[in-house]
């Protein structure tokens, strides 16, 4: 073993180890910049390499940088609220329903605005809903969580993952969309029948309450105002962008251009139309765009690159086969969620990428599945979880924390199988990438 | 001695009424609610496992949390308002089902709803930490059903002892 990969892995794993660990809250760019930059430096990677790494990232960064944006803004613009009183009234007091409502809500949600808007901004208003019909929340914020990743499957722009693979599978953003529907659709009913499944008791218990007698289980305030008691905006806008910016994605594709500047425009638009409105401040926009995760993604990628170039490939290229057969793609989906939860999904595909290209849209797809799926067995990866089962303990939440790694164990492998068999039906139907 | 009352999400209006109608009027009437996470650390973990976005003051899981606090609080509001007598109320830390057969040790009455599957009569219409309570509680027990039941049928009679041997 060369010291050059001896190197470039001890750099990966302070990177990922300071991302995780979060000393003083300090921004994780803060080490992943310098340390990206000394590998360049010490000549472990050519600089017109990690030229060549930050040039080909820029536009996945800037995708996401929009992608972000459009996020906060339907925040703003109370998109998430009025999620939050759909569900309300379509489960008409019923915790079954809700757990429906919300997982629809979740997948669309994810699958549209990505993981980051259904983790941060949809979970609490999923709460604040369970809390308002007198439902017991845990089963409908373990599913909103949940399906961030799961249901991340779906559109180049639902995970971070995606964007970072969507070059490398040579396909158009409808195909995209079109080969990975139904993994994704059969994801999200695998989701839905394992919460019901596993928190029946708890969506029975709060069914429990007769209507006619209960006191009128009275909307928290509280909780009130992020569930829908706000004065509502008008998120008709909001929603009719999200939706033009969608199909200016696939109009984009098919003529050729980078569908970043679709999301670039959708955010620009509403953007602006926030701002008139003084809805928001130009100065919460800027910080949406969260440049330092920004820095931290060119970083990490500058760095993988390292720990490929010096020799990785070869060790992690005799684990994945080539080739579209269902053997080899869930071969591939599970090295790829196994890697999710050694070192969590954004490095795992990073690395995985480079030794799929060449292989067509069927393998890397198939890594995706796993990326995305699997981080709900350990969620951070089974290292950081370490870590973070150290604070959890400090906090006091480890049997919440074991309860939520069984559901995971439900559900993964199943979804893993379901979700790669449905793809490789849909490559073998529609005749390959 | 006191009677102790269940309060917990979707089960507390017939442990009120029941405990309105079966407590006597001397007895002190305690409250009970066991701390839950609400899902609070689902949405951490969640948050946590995304990498590189910083920012905790975005940690979902926080504000699930104060919230959560904030909707047992107003449902121990509503709990006490619909008793309609003078009651005090405690929070219960650590595990539910061993919490609450502690703190039962010494009291006159428990009062439980069933909280599982609540469409047949049976062993399953208890949850698991109510399976437990009643297993291992000290103290009576007032077991109620959070609405009338859906079904009255008894399920059929075993089978009779095989016949004996000449």
């Amino acid at each position: 073993m060369s010291i050059g990969i001896v190197v470039a892995i001890a750099a990966l794993v302070a990177v990922l180890v300071v991302a995780i660990a979060r000393p003083r809250n300090l921004p994780e760019a803060v080490v992943a910049v310098p340390l990206a930059l000394l590998l360049v430096v010490v000549r472990m990677l050519p600089p017109a390499d990690a030229w060549a790494e930050v040039r080909s990232l820029v536009p996945v960064v800037a995708f996401l940088a929009a992608v972000l944006v459009l996020g906060q803004l339907c925040e703003d613009e109370g998109l998430f609220v009025a999620a939050g009183g759909w569900m309300a009234r379509t489960s008409a007091g019923s915790p079954t329903r809700l757990l429906t409502a919300v997982v629809a809500i979740a997948a669309v949600t994810t699958a549209v605005l990505s993981l980051d808007a259904t983790v941060v901004l949809l979970t609490p208003v999923v709460f604040a809903t369970a809390a308002r019909i007198g439902a017991r929340a845990r089963p409908h914020v373990y599913a909103c969580t949940h399906l961030a990743n799961s249901a991340s499957l779906l559109l180049p722009v639902s995970n971070l993952t995606n964007l970072l693979a969507f070059r490398a599978t040579g396909l158009g953003f409808a195909r995209f969309a079109g080969l990975m529907a139904l993994p994704w659709l059969l994801v999200v009913i695998v989701e839905r029948v394992a919460v019901g499944r596993y928190f029946r008791t708890d969506l029975a218990a709060a069914a429990a309450v007769d209507p006619g007698r209960s006191p009128a289980v009275t909307a928290p305030h509280a909780t009130q105002a992020a569930a829908g008691g706000r004065p509502a905006a008008a998120p008709g806008v909001a929603a009719v962008v999200v939706g033009a910016t969608l199909v200016g994605f696939v109009v984009a594709s098919a003529v050729g251009i980078d569908p970043a500047w679709v999301a670039a425009a959708g955010a620009t638009v509403l953007a602006v139309h926030s701002i008139a409105r003084r809805r928001v401040t130009a100065a919460a926009l800027g910080r949406s765009l969260n440049v330092p995760f920004l820095a931290f993604v060119l970083a990490l990628g500058v760095v993988v690159r390292a720990v490929i170039d010096n020799g990785l490939s070869t060790a992690v290229g005799t684990l994945v086969p080539g080739g579209s057969s269902l053997g080899a793609l869930l071969v591939v989906a599970l090295v790829a969620a196994l890697l999710a939860n050694v070192v969590n999904n954004l490095p795992a595909i990073l690395l995985l990428l480079p030794l799929l290209a060449g292989h067509g849209a069927g393998p890397v797809l198939a890594a995706l599945v796993g990326v995305n799926v699997g981080p709900n067995l350990t969620y951070v990866g089974s290292l950081a979880t370490l870590l973070w089962r150290r604070i959890a303990r400090a906090h006091d939440a480890d049997p919440g924390l074991a309860e939520y790694h069984l559901l995971g164990a439900l559900t993964v492998p199943v979804s893993i199988v379901v979700a790669t068999s449905a793809l490789w039906a849909g490559l073998a139907l529609t005749g390959g990438g | 001695m006191a009677v102790l009352v269940w309060v917990a999400e979707g089960t507390w209006p017939a442990c009120i009424d029941a405990a309105a109608q079966w407590a006597p009027p001397t007895s002190e009437v305690v409250l009970l609610v066991t701390e839950g996470t609400h899902g609070a650390d689902a949405a951490h973990t969640a948050f946590a496992g995304m990498l590189g976005r910083g920012r905790p003051e975005r940690d979902p899981g926080a504000r699930i949390a104060a919230m959560g606090a904030a909707a047992t609080e107003e449902m121990l509001e509503a709990a006490a308002g619909r008793l309609g007598r003078a009651s005090t109320a405690r929070t219960l830390s650590g595990r539910p089902e061993r919490a609450l057969v502690e703190a039962a040790a010494a009291a006159e009455l428990l009062v439980l709803a069933r909280d599982g599957e609540l469409e047949r009569l049976g062993p399953h219409s208890l949850g698991p930490v109510t399976r437990f309570v009643v297993d291992h509680a000290p103290c009576p027990i007032l077991l109620v059903w959070p609405r009338r039941p859906t079904t009255t049928a008894l399920p059929p009679p075993p089978p009779g002892p095989p016949p004996s041997r000449p």
